[in-house]
C-alpha cells in the first residue's frame, strides 16, 4: 500500500510537483513571476482545479500559487501534520446514570477533510472527553460508533439498524441513550425510531450541531450537554429531539421524534416542534416540562422494536400546472405507497384524477399531507377534497409530510393490506397525528417560551 | 541593625539598574544596547458600500444603546488545521465570559452572528485591498485561500474572523532605509467593545464584518522613531488610493516590540501614530527590566521548578480593617486570600514601566484572565503600605514567613474566580523565571501598556470551509495594476523638490492632498511652494479650528484658487476665505468676498493714503523708529489691501515713502 503523496493535487499541478519532487507536507520554496512563495504544500480539494498548488505560509495562513507562475521550486522540509482531537479517557464517577451514545456522523463531532475540504465526522469517547470535558459531570458515558454518514446519506437500513442498537442497550439496562446526528435529517430519523422503538421505557435523544465543532461558536458542545442530561435524568421516555432553542447559548429544546421539523438552513435554532408546543426547556442545571402529559420514565425493559421498512414508498409535492405524467411514471416504476403534499387543506388539481384513478386500481397507497406544514387536512371543504378521497386518497390529518413518508415506509413494511395500512397510518403512535391543536402551538416562538406566551397572553395575535 | 526595606527605593534603583532614560533624553546607543526591535500591523478600513461576505452596509454605525436584540454566546478552543490548541484560546475559555451582542437590523443579518454561512466576497473591497499590495510591492498570491484566525475575546461571534492573504515579502521605504513587509490581508473588522466588567463582557456589531486590511512588517525598526515613520508611510499609502475610510477608528495599528533577549510583545489598537514613539520606548524598557528580573531570580533559585509559591485563605474578622478595597470585599462576601512569593522580595516593586512595577504585571492579569475587577489586590512593596507589622504578625502565626525574602500578596475574588486567580498568580510568577512573556498589551496615551492577552500563534488559523479559492489571474492583475496612483514615495520628492516646508508633509500626505496642488498649479498660475505651504498650514490651521460643513471637500481649494486668479485678486485673500468655505461650502465665492468685507480697490488708492498717514505718524509724537512706523502704517492700511495688494509690496512701498 502506498501512500499519496500528492493528496487531491491533479492535472498541471501535479504534474509541476512532480516535476519537481515536491510532495504535501513539504515545506517548499516556489520562485514565480510574481516573487517568490515559501510554506508547507497543504493537500487540494478534490473538487477545486489543477491550477494551482497551496501553501501554509510561515504566519499559518493559506495562499495558492499559479502554476502558471511558477518558475522553479524546491523541498526544503517535510513534516505532516498530525490532526487528532486530544483524547483523554472518559472518568467514571460512582451513582450517575450510565448513556450510551450512539454514533452515526454527521458535525457533532467533526474534522477537517482536505479532499472534500469539507468537514468529516470524528468520534470516540475520548474524543468527546478531550472537547467537552463536563459531560463527565453529567453522566457515565460509553459509546459505539453504529455507521459515519452524512445526514443526508442516512436511510432505511440505517433506521433499522439503529433501532435493533437501541433494543439491545436497553435490554442491558442503560438509562438513557444519545444519537449524535447530521441535523438536515434529523427530523426523519425522529420519526423513524419513534416507530420502530415503541414503548420505550427510557429517553432516546437524537442530537446534531449547525455549526461543526471545529469553530469556538459551536452549538455542539452545548447541545451535547443538554442532551446527555436529557438522557441521563429526563422523566420523558420518548425519541426526541435537542437542540438549541434561541440562537443564543441558553437554553435547548426538547421536541417530539414525530413532530420537529428543520426550519432554517442555518440557524442554530432551526429546529421547530409544528402543531404543538416544544415537549421541554432543557439548560445545564435543570429540565423545565412544556407539555403535561408525555411517556414516563419506567424502569422496566419492555420495549418493543419493529424494525421494517418498505422502500418502494416516494412523497409527490404538488404544484400548480402539474401534469398526471409524474404520478403514472411513479406508479409505472413500481411505488406502493405515495405521500402527496398538497395545496391549502389538501388539494390538486383535476388534471391529477385520471392518474389518481389508475393508481388505486393497480393498488398504490396514497396519503395527503400539507404544504403549509401548519394545520390539518380537511377534504371535506371543497369538491376537489371530496373527489380526492372518493379516489382513494386517505387525509392523514396534521401529520407531517416526512413524517408521514417514513411512517408509510415503516407501515408498507409490514403489511400490503389497505384496510391494515389505513388503520396503521390514522392511528397515532406517539403524536404524529394530534387530536387537538394548541392555541400556542402555532404562535410560540420557540427561542423565547416563557417571555412569548407572557407576550400572546396580553397581546392579540 | 539592618536598614528597613524601601520599596519606593528599590523602584528607583531597579530603574536605574535597566538604564531607563526617558524617550527625548535616548540615543541610538540606548536602544542599541537593549536590542530594540519593532514592526507594525496596520489596519485599515476599506471605503465600500457593503459588508465583506454580507451585503449589510458597511460604515453604519450606532451608539451603545441603539439596537433591537442581543444575544449571547461561550466560545470554546478548537484545534487548528495542523491538530494544535491555541494559547490564547485556552486562556480566554479561562475566563468564563458571558458574551452578548447587540445587533441594529440595520448594521447586522444573521451572517454576523454566524447563523448564515458567509456570502461570496466584495469584490469592491478585494479589488482596493489587491492596489494597496501592488503599491506595496508584494508578491501577489495566485489564490485567495480565506482562513478562520481565532478569536475566543468574544469580538467576533463566529469565534474566528474570516481573513485572507493576498500578497507576502513586500516593501516600503523611509527617509534612511526600507522596511520589509511581511504580509497584507483582507480581513473582516472585528466587534466593538461596550464594556467588560466581571464575566460579563458586551459588543456591539455595527462594525463588525467591514472589510479592513492588515499590513504586516518585519520587525526591521531599530528606534521609536522608525516605527512612527513607517506607520505614517504605509497610512499614507493606504490613503493615496483615495479608497480607503477616514476618521476616528479608519486606520489603527499593532506595534509588535521586542528587545534582545526578550519576546514579540504586540500593543493594540494604537490610535493614533504619535503615540507609537512613548509605547515602543517604554515596551523595550520593559522587557529589558522584565530581563533583568529573570537574572535575579535565577541568582536566588536553582531552577524555575524549586520555586513554590503558598497560599491560605484569610478570616476578616482576625484583622482590623481599613483599606477601603478590602472592607468593600468584605461586604460583598468575597474571600481573601494571602499568596506568599518566596524569595520574591524586591520583584514586587522592580521597575517595569513609569509609575508601573511588577505587581501590575499581576494585577493586570488578575483583573484580565479572573474577571476580578481592580483593585484586586495589596502586596507588601506597597508605597504605601497596607498590610501592616500587626497584619504580618498574624499572617504568619497561620504561615510560616521569612520576611527577609518572601514576598507577600493578598487579593480578594468571588470564590469561583479564586481558582484561576492563584493559577494566575503563580504563573505570572513562574514566567519571571523566564523572562518576558509573549503577550498582547492595552496601550495608553500616557505611553504605558497593560496585559491584555496571551499572544495568538499561527496555531489559531483554521481553512474555512464555507468559502471556495479565488483564483486572480495575471490579466485580472494586470488591469488593476494600470489603476494605481503615484507611489508615496514620489510624493514626498515632489514636496521636497517643491521647497514645502517639511512639518507640513504629515497633514498633506495623510489627506492625499499632493493631487489637490498638482491641479491648481498645473491649471493655474500659482506656485507648488505657495500652494503646498498653504494646504500644510491654512488649511490645516482651519481643520483644526473650525467646523467642517458635510459637503466640504478639498477640490474646492481648486475653484477658490480659480476664483481667486479669475478675479485679479491678491493671493494672500485665500487665507481669509477658507475658514468661510471651510464652513459653508455652498456658499458662492462673491458672497464670500461680502462675508469678509471685501472692497476691492487697486494699489494706487491705496497708496494716496500713505503720506497722510505719515502726518498722522508724526503728529502724534509716536516713537521715532522707522520700523515702527512703517508697521504702523501698514497696520492702518492692511485691510484695505488684502486681496487688492500684495502685503509685502506694501510695506516695501511704504517704506520707500518714509523718509
Amino acid at each position: 500500500m502506498s501512500e499519496d503523496l500528492f493528496q487531491g493535487y491533479k492535472g498541471e499541478a501535479l504534474e509541476l510537483l512532480k516535476k519537481y519532487h515536491v510532495r504535501v507536507w513539504g515545506h517548499a520554496v516556489i520562485n514565480t513571476t510574481r516573487g517568490q512563495f515559501e510554506g508547507t504544500v497543504l493537500p487540494r480539494s478534490e473538487n477545486d482545479d489543477d491550477k494551482h498548488i497551496v501553501l501554509k505560509i510561515i504566519t499559518g495562513y493559506n495562499v495558492g500559487v499559479d502554476v502558471s507562475t511558477v518558475q522553479d521550486m524546491k523541498e526544503a522540509g517535510f513534516k505532516k501534520a498530525n490532526y487528532a482531537i486530544p483524547e483523554k479517557e472518559f472518568p467514571y464517577t460512582e451513582n450517575l446514570p450510565h448513556v450510551k451514545l450512539f454514533g452515526t456522523g454527521g458535525t457533532i463531532a467533526s474534522r477537517l477533510d482536505y479532499r472534500t475540504g469539507a468537514v468529516i465526522p470524528a468520534f470516540s469517547p475520548g474524543e468527546l472527553y478531550g472537547a467537552v470535558p463536563e459531560l463527565a459531570d453529567i453522566c457515565n458515558l460509553d459509546t459505539e460508533k453504529v455507521f459515519a454518514v452524512f445526514s443526508e446519506n442516512m436511510g432505511p437500513k440505517q433506521y433499522m439498524s439503529l433501532a435493533k442498537a437501541i433494543g439491545k442497550e436497553i435490554e442491558k439496562g442503560i438509562d438513557g441513550i444519545v444519537i449524535g446526528h447530521g441535523t438536515d435529517t434529523l427530523h426523519h430519523t425522529g420519526a423513524a425510531l419513534t416507530f420502530m422503538c415503541q414503548n420505550l421505557p427510557v429517553p432516546v435523544i437524537l442530537v446534531g450541531s449547525q455549526r461543526s465543532s471545529d469553530r469556538p461558536s459551536s452549538d455542539a458542545a452545548l447541545n451535547l450537554m443538554h442532551a446527555m442530561k436529557a438522557a441521563a435524568e429526563s422523566d420523558i421516555a420518548e425519541v426526541q429531539v435537542c437542540m438549541f432553542g434561541p440562537t443564543s447559548d441558553e437554553y435547548g429544546l426538547l421536541h417530539k421524534g414525530t413532530r420537529v421539523r428543520k426550519m432554517h438552513s442555518s440557524y442554530r435554532s432551526t429546529f421547530r416542534t409544528i402543531g404543538d408546543t416544544p415537549l421541554a426547556m432543557i439548560s445545564r442545571t435543570e429540565i423545565t416540562p412544556i407539555k403535561k402529559t408525555y411517556n414516563k420514565r419506567r424502569s422496566d425493559k419492555n420495549v418493543v422494536i419493529k424494525p421494517f421498512f418498505e422502500d418502494k414508498v416516494t412523497m409527490l409535492y404538488y404544484y400548480p400546472g402539474m401534469s398526471a405524467d409524474i404520478l403514472d411514471s411513479m406508479v409505472d416504476m413500481g411505488y406502493k405507497g405515495i405521500i402527496i403534499i398538497g395545496t391549502g387543506l389538501g388539494h390538486v388539481n383535476k388534471e391529477l384524477y385520471p392518474a389518481i384513478e389508475r393508481a388505486q386500481k393497480k393498488g398504490v397507497h396514497m396519503f395527503m399531507t400539507l404544504q403549509t406544514i401548519w394545520g390539518y387536512v380537511q377534504m371535506f371543504v371543497y369538491d376537489t377534497g371530496r373527489d380526492m378521497m372518493a379516489k382513494g386518497i386517505i387525509p392523514l390529518g396534521n401529520m407531517l409530510p416526512e413524517v408521514a413518508f417514513i411512517k408509510l415506509g415503516w407501515v408498507l413494511g409490514q403489511t400490503n393490506d389497505p384496510e391494515e395500512v389505513k388503520k396503521l397510518m390514522l392511528t397515532p403512535i406517539n403524536d404524529e397525528i394530534t387530536e387537538r391543536e394548541p392555541y400556542n402551538g402555532y404562535l410560540v416562538y420557540q427561542g423565547g417560551v416563557p417571555e412569548v406566551e407572557e407576550f400572546i397572553k396580553k397581546v392579540h395575535k | 541593625m539592618k536598614k528597613a526595606f524601601d520599596p519606593i527605593q528599590n523602584y528607583q534603583e531597579t530603574m536605574k539598574k535597566a538604564g531607563y532614560v526617558p524617550r527625548k533624553e535616548a540615543s541610538q546607543e540606548d536602544y542599541d544596547r537593549i536590542g530594540f526591535m519593532s514592526g507594525l500591523e496596520v489596519h485599515q478600513q476599506l471605503l465600500t458600500k457593503r459588508k465583506l461576505f454580507c451585503h449589510c452596509p458597511a460604515g453604519v454605525l450606532h451608539s451603545d444603546d441603539n439596537y433591537n436584540a442581543e444575544i449571547i454566546r461561550h466560545m470554546r478552543p478548537t484545534l487548528s488545521e495542523l491538530g494544535e490548541y491555541d494559547g490564547t484560546a485556552l486562556m480566554e475559555f479561562k475566563t468564563r465570559k458571558n458574551i452578548t451582542y447587540r445587533i441594529n437590523n440595520e448594521s447586522a443579518c444573521t451572517y454576523e452572528i454566524d447563523d448564515t454561512p458567509p456570502f461570496i466576497i466584495n469584490k469592491e473591497a478585494l479589488e482596493i485591498a489587491l492596489e494597496i499590495s501592488m503599491l506595496s510591492k508584494l508578491n501577489i498570491v495566485g489564490e485567495v485561500h480565506i482562513t478562520r484566525k481565532q478569536y475566543l475575546d468574544g469580538s467576533i461571534p463566529a469565534g474566528f474572523q474570516r481573513t485572507a492573504i493576498l500578497g507576502v515579502e513586500g516593501v516600503v521605504p523611509i527617509s534612511n532605509k526600507d522596511i520589509r513587509l511581511i504580509q497584507l490581508s483582507i480581513e473582516e473588522d472585528s466587534c466593538r467593545e461596550i464594556s467588560d466588567i466581571g464575566h460579563e463582557r458586551v459588543y456591539k456589531t455595527d462594525r463588525l464584518g467591514m472589510p479592513l486590511i492588515e499590513t504586516v512588517t518585519y520587525p526591521d525598526c531599530k528606534n521609536p522613531e522608525e516605527v512612527k515613520e513607517t506607520c505614517d508611510y504605509i497610512r499614507f499609502l493606504n490613503r493615496s488610493t483615495d479608497k480607503v475610510r477616514t476618521g476616528m477608528g479608519a486606520a489603527r495599528q499593532d506595534v509588535n516590540v521586542s528587545c534582545k533577549g526578550g519576546s514579540r510583545v504586540e500593543i493594540k489598537g494604537v490610535a493614533h501614530t504619535k503615540w507609537i514613539p512613548e509605547l515602543t520606548h517604554n515596551e523595550a524598557f520593559r522587557q529589558w527590566s522584565l530581563l533583568l528580573i529573570r537574572e535575579e531570580l535565577n541568582e536566588r533559585f536553582k531552577s524555575k521548578d524549586e520555586w513554590k509559591m503558598d497560599y491560605t485563605r484569610l478570616e476578616y474578622d482576625a484583622f482590623s480593617i481599613t483599606h477601603q478595597p478590602i472592607k468593600l470585599a468584605k461586604a460583598n462576601g468575597e474571600h481573601l486570600y494571602v499568596v506568599k512569593l518566596p524569595g520574591f522580595k524586591g520583584i514586587l516593586s522592580h521597575f517595569t514601566q513609569p509609575e508601573k512595577c511588577f505587581a501590575d504585571e499581576i494585577t493586570d492579569r488578575l483583573k484580565v484572565i479572573a474577571c476580578i475587577e481592580k483593585p484586586n489586590m495589596v502586596h507588601t512593596e506597597l508605597a504605601e503600605p497596607v498590610i501592616t507589622g500587626a497584619d504580618l504578625e498574624i499572617i504568619s502565626s497561620i504561615m510560616i514567613t521569612d520576611q527577609e525574602n518572601d514576598a507577600l500578596v493578598i487579593f480578594w475574588a468571588p470564590e469561583d474566580d479564586v481558582k484561576t486567580a492563584l493559577e494566575t498568580i503563580e504563573e505570572r510568577c513562574q514566567m519571571a523565571f523566564d523572562g518576558v512573556p509573549e503577550e498582547t498589551r492595552k496601550s495608553f496615551e500616557n505611553g504605558t501598556t497593560i496585559f491584555e492577552r496571551v499572544l495568538p500563534g499561527a496555531d489559531r488559523m483554521y481553512p474555512d470551509t464555507d468559502s471556495a479559492p479565488i483564483p486572480l489571474s495575471n490579466e485580472y492583475i494586470d488591469t488593476l495594476g494600470k489603476q494605481l496612483p503615484v507611489d508615496v514615495s514620489e510624493r514626498f520628492k515632489q514636496l521636497r523638490d517643491w521647497k514645502v516646508p517639511t512639518d507640513t508633509y504629515h497633514y498633506i500626505l495623510s489627506k492625499n492632498l499632493v493631487p489637490v496642488i498638482e491641479e491648481i498649479t498645473e491649471s493655474l498660475d500659482y506656485s507648488p511652494k505657495f500652494i503646498g505651504t498653504f494646504i500644510g498650514q491654512t488649511m490645516k490651521y482651519v481643520e483644526g479650528h473650525y467646523s467642517q460643513a458635510a459637503d466640504f471637500n478639498y477640490n474646492l481649494l481648486i475653484s477658490m484658487f480659480r476664483f481667486i486668479q479669475e478675479e485679479h485678486l491678491e493671493k494672500e485673500i485665500a487665507k481669509w476665505m477658507l475658514p468661510h468655505l471651510y464652513e459653508h461650502p455652498n456658499m458662492d465665492f462673491p458672497s464670500i468676498l461680502e462675508t469678509i468685507k471685501f472692497k476691492r480697490s487697486t494699489e494706487d488708492n491705496i497708496m494716496k493714503n500713505v503720506p497722510l498717514l505719515i502726518e498722522k505718524y508724526e503728529k502724534e509724537g509716536r516713537k521715532q523708529c522707522k520700523t515702527a512706523e512703517k508697521d504702523w502704517i501698514s497696520g492702518q492700511l492692511r485691510k484695505q489691501a488684502i486681496g487688492n495688494m500684495n502685503l509685502k509690496t506694501l510695506a516695501n512701498n511704504i517704506e520707500a515713502l518714509i523718509k
